[in-house]
């Protein structure tokens, strides 16, 4: 299991089990003040301090950011993608403005 | 639906696929294959390079090169982490390469015999690999895809440090244009070989094509590295080694020599100039660095022991 595959609710952490690796962090980087954490993806370190400085080594050679988070890959719960349509798949047009018809004469709203 | 209709829907809206989307066995299985041997490609691509870090001609190209290095490490780093969405472990993938179960690239069995080696792999072997790469950012697993957007900024980089390496040498002595020339010699080949077998002895290309993992075919992108780079040898003054290259006006490409695939086929089998000092080093290295590994678990669980006795 790895980045992008965060565990959804109530399975079991199939991180650590049976794997000698050291865990599996999700990294996030600020691009710059102002803006906020992105996700970048994700590396294999044996604590939260080496996994930022591997953070820092693989995801920001290039002034990539200017703050850095890791997150152990466990801690993340996600929605199941085959649960999509339940999830998200009910379009309410009514929340766009783009719904509403203004007259010309109105002017811009 | 079914999950494998629910797949091909996807790939026909040029949607991406995701690691949690069912997808044939097959698919999973191509791409583990693909993305694993494109992440030890660029994990053994550092030794040829590292050869020549200690006798770089400058501080400057030292630091470049060092810089190049350690850009094919991170590389190597996307790449097993997109491996992994697909269900396989890091170690396994790790023990598939040490194992000799799974390959790189056969480039990287060619020595490096002198500093414009440097500057031919940069122009010659990371330009192919960028025709190659640039395709796989429209490729349809998502975390491959963005594995390439983000190595094809960096590698861009490494295309023109080389050239410019070669651009260097070719103003300089004749000695220092013999040693571009020679470069350029040894390179061309293996690097037009990059792309792999022809499109009629390909087994993988048109199930890949069909699931949307290749947008192009081996002999299409050979074509379009030799169309781009054909001029640049021409502006450094060197002759690429193929008696039968000539511009075509009517197709409006280069027609070049035939590719010697049965040299080929002898490196990917394992009899190349340098297969096995690459995976003895890589082997020895793992072994030797072992402890390293070793002791950063035992300090984070006694950090862990330590936090929870404070608690």
């Amino acid at each position: 299991m790895s980045y992008d595959v965060p565990r959804i609710e109530g399975e079991e952490d199939p991180t650590l089990a049976g794997t000698r690796g050291a865990p599996l962090w999700e990294v996030f980087v600020r691009a710059d003040r102002g803006l906020n954490h992105v996700h970048v993806g994700s590396l294999h370190a044996p604590d939260a301090a080496t996994a930022l400085h591997h953070a820092r080594d693989v995801y920001t050679r290039r002034k990539e950011g200017v703050s850095v988070w890791v997150v152990p890959a466990t801690a993340i719960t996600a929605t199941d993608p085959h649960d999509a349509a339940d999830w998200f798949g009910s379009e309410h047009p009514y929340r766009h403005p783009t719904f509403y018809e203004i007259p010309d004469e109105v002017g811009h709203m | 639906m079914h999950p494998d209709e629910r797949f091909q829907a996807l790939l026909d809206a040029d949607q991406k696929i995701e690691p949690r989307d069912p997808m044939p066995e097959g698919y999973r299985a191509t791409m583990i294959r693909q993305i694993a041997q494109h992440a030890h490609s660029e994990v053994i691509g550092m030794q040829p390079e590292g050869n020549w870090i200690t006798r770089a001609p400058t501080l400057k190209r030292k630091a470049i090169l060092i810089a190049k290095v350690q850009d094919e490490a991170g590389h190597g780093l996307y790449l097993y982490s997109a491996a992994e969405t697909l269900g396989v472990s890091r170690d396994e993938l790790m023990m598939l390469l040490h194992e000799g179960r799974q390959k790189y690239s056969s480039i990287f069995n060619y020595p490096t015999l002198s500093w414009a080696d440097i500057g031919a792999i940069g122009w010659l072997v990371d330009g192919a690999a960028i025709t190659n790469q640039v395709m796989l950012t429209r490729t349809s697993y998502g975390p491959y895809a963005r594995a390439m957007i983000r190595i094809c900024k960096e590698e861009s980089f490494h295309q023109r440090q080389g050239y410019e390496i070669m651009r260097v040498l070719c103003a300089g002595t004749d000695e220092q244009r013999a040693m571009a020339q020679d470069a350029l010699d040894r390179w061309w080949w293996p690097s037009l070989m990059m792309f792999g077998p022809p499109d009629d002895q390909s087994t993988h290309t048109a199930q890949s094509v069909a699931w949307k993992i290749k947008r192009e075919t081996n002999d299409e992108l050979r074509q379009r590295f030799v169309d781009m780079t054909v001029p640049q040898a021409d502006y450094l003054g060197l002759t690429v080694p193929d008696p039968d290259l000539h511009w075509d006006d009517d197709a409006g490409h280069y027609r070049f020599g035939k590719i010697d695939w049965a040299e080929f086929w002898r490196v990917v089998k394992g009899d190349g100039p340098c297969n096995r000092d690459r995976m003895e080093h890589k082997v020895g290295v793992w072994a030797e660095h072992a402890w390293v590994r070793e002791a950063a678990a035992a300090h984070a669980a006694k950090v862990r022991l330590d936090v929870a006795a404070t608690a």
